[in-house]
């Protein structure tokens, strides 16, 4: 799971108002090399939850110095959108799981897949 | 030349002529279109014996007899339970000449009938036209096996004096006397209580011959049940197969008195007749023992081969040496070992221990639609994951515009994405695949796709989230229509206002605007496709759950339980590649990749190569086919949603949607309560 990934999931259980981001407890994490795209990332960036994004880094200690909040003409700046291309793309949890942070209920990410499936009435 | 009185004559025999010309054309029409025979005008040496049969009772003898007034006869082929045969002259003469004067020939046949000859031209014969035909795997057929004393002996030992105080081991079957020693065979459930066995095991006189089947590898133990049937002739027995789990493997048959024949049929349609000689022994382990049915029909003359004297095996493939022989009345004793444990054979389809579960009805509780989307979805694509995977390959064209038209940098997810297969096709896109099966989620993320897995009807992405949403085969597979409808509503929920959706669901319609659908084309042209290519290895597969089939197909109307009450329909089990006969239907899966399952137990019993495929294990796959209409008046049905555009795209029913406006978390809620 990428933390791209992560930034769009939420805790989807019942009765659960506040159930995002998911707290992430990864016991595996790998580092991908992947083609830097600067588009790409710059064209990402506004569809992101920043601040989520920054605490799922800082969970896996790759935060990287960037900042809580988003910089402005974030497309001109190459080593931000570098470093943003690291978190976003490259970071990935293989094993662990993901916490929903009102109701605790965990979801176990096994081989690189969270299982987001719920129990009958959950 | 022609006197008026001949005239006359030609008149009146023109009207004859007339009616005997319909008949012959009327007979050659329903040869080309029945049989696929093809007569023809001109004449040849070969002709074609409409009504000449030995399927309608005519005997090889009697025939040849009358065809023999035309002129020398060459060959006389008569194909097995066909009401014609052909005939072969010396020469194109003496074929026109039995032509002109044998036609609308009025000939006497078995059981004081008359039928009436008509003679077409044929360019040639076939002479394969038979089928070659082997023994069923697994079947011996031993001659002799017990001497003319030993017959005598045997058919004393069976007392069909009744007695009192066992009524109920002797019994007159509505078409056969019957007999059981050991245990008592019930008709009521075709099994025996194996607690009850009867009081005097089987005749002392039956030693002798098992203990040469023993001695010579037939059996490995002594059989400990008996049935004993007689046959008057004309009676038979309807085909069947003798229940898995009451007997072990081996099944020994004797038959004592007349010879019969005996019709072995595969579940696929194979059917071979096999001559059982007065006193011979079938041995039937295997294949034949628990796939073939085995029958006898109920009639006064079989076709047997003319020369054989009293010879046994299968109704030979030479057609110029079959005819009709009177039956007499057959005894014939049949040893069996009780089961003690359930059958495990390779043969589920034809197997009681083995036997799949009623098939489902149509959910209406919410429960009931959960249970049954597990048993019939999600655990199959669970167990069929990496088959079914290697099936899906190529995106559908209308699917992959739609990708390629998002702008770059959109996000997109796939509800149910499956394999992934369309995960990447726009690489400026991000997408995000989810599915209910995990095995199908793993295959996504080790082709480097992002995927989670996840129930399509609570998908955990932050609402508005996404730029675009695809659900390709994947509603159709929600069993309630207020379900299906959730699905649409969530799809539409993880969408920002003005993203799109795209929607393919199986349509009911496989045939639109004339054109057949690839999955229908399929049966006939045998090219591999997306929707089911699976299909094509179900296709040369024998429909082995066919009883069972025709049985749910017979339930699909609601009926009432008995006491007024109306109960759901059951979901029927479809047939594939065929026109869809109700919307919610449970669609097989032959899986492929384990044909040595069952290796072990095929060959054990039998050298004869066994078609293994046959065997695979078969998944249904649950599946409501929408009509047309159906999927854009659900979509409409969901606030916040205009639709772009519907289409019939290979026999799916599809939808573009839009999102217009926010919907809030709470009028969700509240629409949930109507």
């Amino acid at each position: 799971m990428k933390l791209l990934t992560h930034n769009m999931l939420t805790s989807h259980v019942k009765g659960v108002v506040k159930g995002y981001p998911l707290v992430i407890k990864a016991t595996e994490v790998k580092v991908n090399e992947l083609e830097f795209n600067a588009q790409f990332v710059s064209r990402m960036i506004p569809k992101l939850e920043w601040s989520a994004l920054i605490q799922a880094a800082e969970w896996l200690g790759q935060s990287q110095d960037l900042p809580s909040t988003l910089i402005p003409n974030y497309e001109k700046d190459e080593d931000f959108l570098r470093k943003v291309h690291r978190i976003l793309l490259e970071v990935e949890v293989i094993e662990g799981c993901l916490q929903c942070p009102e109701s605790g209920r965990e979801f176990p990410i096994s081989k690189g897949v969270p299982n987001m499936l719920l129990d009958e009435g959950e | 030349m022609e006197s008026s009185m001949d005239s006359l004559k030609s008149v009146r025999r023109s009207k004859e002529e007339k009616k005997l010309l319909r008949r012959q054309i009327k007979t050659s029409h329903t040869l080309l279109k029945h049989e696929g025979i093809n007569t023809v005008s001109q004449p040849t040496k070969h002709l074609v014996v409409s009504n000449g049969g030995l399927g309608n009772g005519v005997s090889r003898e009697s025939l040849l007899q009358v065809l023999k007034e035309g002129g020398t006869v060459e060959s006389l082929l008569t194909p097995p339970a066909k009401p014609y045969a052909f005939v072969t002259y010396s020469s194109i003469e003496a074929c026109q000449n039995a032509y002109t004067f044998l036609n609308g020939r009025a000939l006497q046949c078995q059981e004081e009938q008359s039928v009436t000859l008509y003679f077409s031209y044929v360019e040639k014969v076939d002479s394969d036209r038979s089928v070659p035909c082997a023994l069923p795997p697994g079947l011996l057929v031993l001659e002799d096996f017990v001497s003319p004393e030993e017959e005598v002996q045997l058919l004393h030992a069976v007392d069909w004096t009744p007695h009192t105080d066992d009524v109920t081991v002797q019994k007159a079957l509505k078409h056969r006397r019957v007999k059981h020693y050991g245990y008592e065979f019930r008709y009521d459930n075709n099994n025996v209580d194996k607690d009850k066995p009867l009081p005097d095991g089987l005749p002392a006189e039956c030693d002798a011959l098992l203990q040469r089947c023993l001695a010579d590898g037939h059996i490995s133990v002594l059989p400990d049940q008996l049935t004993v049937n007689q046959y008057q002739s004309g009676q038979g027995i309807p085909p069947h197969v003798d229940t898995h789990s009451p007997f072990e493997d081996t099944i020994l048959s004797l038959s004592l008195g007349a010879k019969t024949v005996m019709d072995f049929k595969h579940p696929d349609g194979r059917s071979v007749a096999v001559v059982l000689p007065e006193r011979s022994l079938i041995v039937m382990k295997g294949e034949s023992r628990y796939l073939w049915t085995h029958g006898i029909t109920p009639r006064k003359f079989d076709v047997v081969p003319v020369l054989e004297a009293g010879g046994s095996g299968v109704m030979t493939s030479d057609l110029s040496n079959l005819t009709l022989s009177r039956r007499g009345t057959r005894i014939s004793l049949t040893f069996r070992k009780i089961r003690h444990t359930p059958c495990n054979c390779a043969y589920p389809s034809a197997c009681d221990s083995q036997r799949l579960p009623p098939p489902p009805t149509v959910p209406v509780a919410e429960g009931d639609a959960c249970r049954l989307e597990s048993q019939y979805v999600h655990q199959v694509y669970e167990e069929i994951s990496s088959h079914f995977s290697s099936t899906r390959h190529s995106p559908w064209p209308q699917v992959r515009d739609f990708l390629l038209s998002l702008p770059p940098g959109s996000v997109l997810a796939d509800i149910g994405c499956g394999n992934g297969k369309y995960l990447g096709i726009n690489p400026e896109v991000m997408s995000v695949g989810c599915d209910r099966s995990a095995n199908l989620v793993q295959i996504c993320i080790e082709r480097g796709h992002e995927g989670f897995v996840s129930d399509a009807l609570s998908v955990p992405l932050r609402s508005g989230s996404c730029d675009a949403c695809i659900s390709i085969a994947v509603i159709h597979h929600f069993s309630t229509q207020e379900r299906r409808q959730a699905a649409v509503r969530e799809l539409i929920r993880l969408l920002k206002v003005g993203g799109r959706a795209l929607i393919y669901v199986w349509a009911m319609e496989q045939e639109y605007n004339n054109q057949k659908s690839k999955y229908l084309k399929e049966r006939t042209t045998g090219t591999s496709m997306e929707n089911g290519k699976e299909l094509k290895t179900e296709e040369n597969k024998s429909n082995q759950p066919e009883k069972h089939d025709r049985k749910m197909s017979s339930d699909i109307k609601c009926t009432e339980d008995g006491f007024g009450n109306v109960t759901q329909p059951r979901i029927h089990v479809h047939t594939n590649r065929t026109a869809f006969l109700s919307q919610d239907l449970l669609v097989p899966w032959h899986l492929k990749g384990n044909a040595d399952k069952n290796k072990g137990a095929t060959s054990s019993s039998t050298d004869v190569p066994v078609d293994n495929t046959s065997q695979s294990p078969v998944f249904h796959r649950y599946y409501h086919v929408f009509q047309q209409g159906e999927l854009e008046e659900m979509c409409l049905s969901v606030a916040g949603v205009k639709v772009l555009r519907s289409y019939h795209d290979q026999g799916n029913w599809c939808a573009e949607l839009e999102k217009t406006h926010y919907i809030s978390s709470k009028d969700d809620i509240a629409q949930e309560k109507v």
